[in-house]
């Protein structure tokens, strides 16, 4: 039995050579991810308070800022992927399959976008 | 629907297979974690928004249901990390054989188990840590 669909056999179409790039991306983010989240866990750990003038002075620091960015840009990536393949499996309907894939798109974007957004703002001095 | 497999096929497995379980358990892991992120934005957000904005947050952020919900996501992000690192260790092509992956398997439920207890020592016992 062929595992072709009859469209892709008629369409004859091969592989567009992009199939392992939702597994790249995901592979990529994952081992940004490892130390990027050690490092979150620690640092939080290590500051003497969690009050909102100790984490103002932690997140100016050049290097939290920028760990920060990276930290939201590869876990809102990583969600994205994940969530993605969660939809793809389990919401069978095409119709609401692509709607729910365009929310969770953007709903990422917004993440990242925000959660940068917002550390820069800290980071380049934020209002008391 | 076409004819042809589509995964995944839920009714076929037996459900307590220690492959199925971690494998599963991981997606909801992950899942949690995107609640997570949710929640890492909006507290970005709010040290952003300044001391009042924070204040605020902090009121839902520190609620007695909001531990239930930290401790969550420390047995989640303990979890995935691991059995994350297991997925990359098994893309180098090593640890598939079935006697290794079981193995494999009760490392990762162990060492996350360290790591939740660890986590969890710290941000509880660990001293100051109310916003």
């Amino acid at each position: 039995m062929s595992l072709r669909s009859p469209l892709g056999r008629v369409l004859g179409a091969g592989a567009a050579g992009d199939g392992v790039r939702h597994w790249w991306l995901q592979r990529l983010t994952s081992i940004a991810l490892v130390p990027l989240m050690v490092w979150l866990v620690v640092s939080l750990l290590a500051l003497p308070s969690l009050g909102h003038a100790t984490l103002v002075a932690w997140m100016s620091q050049g290097s939290t800022a920028l760990l920060l960015i990276l930290l939201v840009l590869a876990a809102s990536w990583h969600s994205q992927l994940g969530v993605r393949v969660v939809i793809e499996d389990y919401v069978h309907s095409s119709g609401t399959r692509t709607l729910c894939l365009v929310l969770i798109g953007f709903a990422h974007v917004l993440l990242g976008a925000a959660g940068v957004f917002a550390i820069l703002r800290v980071a380049f001095g934020a209002p008391p | 629907m076409p004819t042809r497999p589509l995964s995944p096929h839920l009714s076929v497995y037996r459900m307590y297979r220690y492959t199925l379980v971690t494998s599963i358990a991981n997606r909801f892991a992950g899942l949690a974690l995107s609640i997570g992120l949710l929640l890492l934005v909006y507290w970005l957000v709010a040290i952003a928004g300044g001391a009042r904005s924070y204040a605020r947050a902090a009121q839902l952020l520190t609620a007695p249901l909001a531990r239930l919900v930290y401790a969550a996501l420390i047995v989640a992000f303990s979890y995935h990390l691991v059995a994350g690192i297991r997925h990359l260790v098994w893309d180098t092509g090593r640890g598939l054989e079935r006697a290794q992956s079981q193995r494999s398997a009760w490392v990762v439920v162990a060492v996350s188990i360290v790591l939740m207890l660890l986590i969890g020592w710290r941000v509880w016992l660990g001293g100051t840590h109310a916003p």
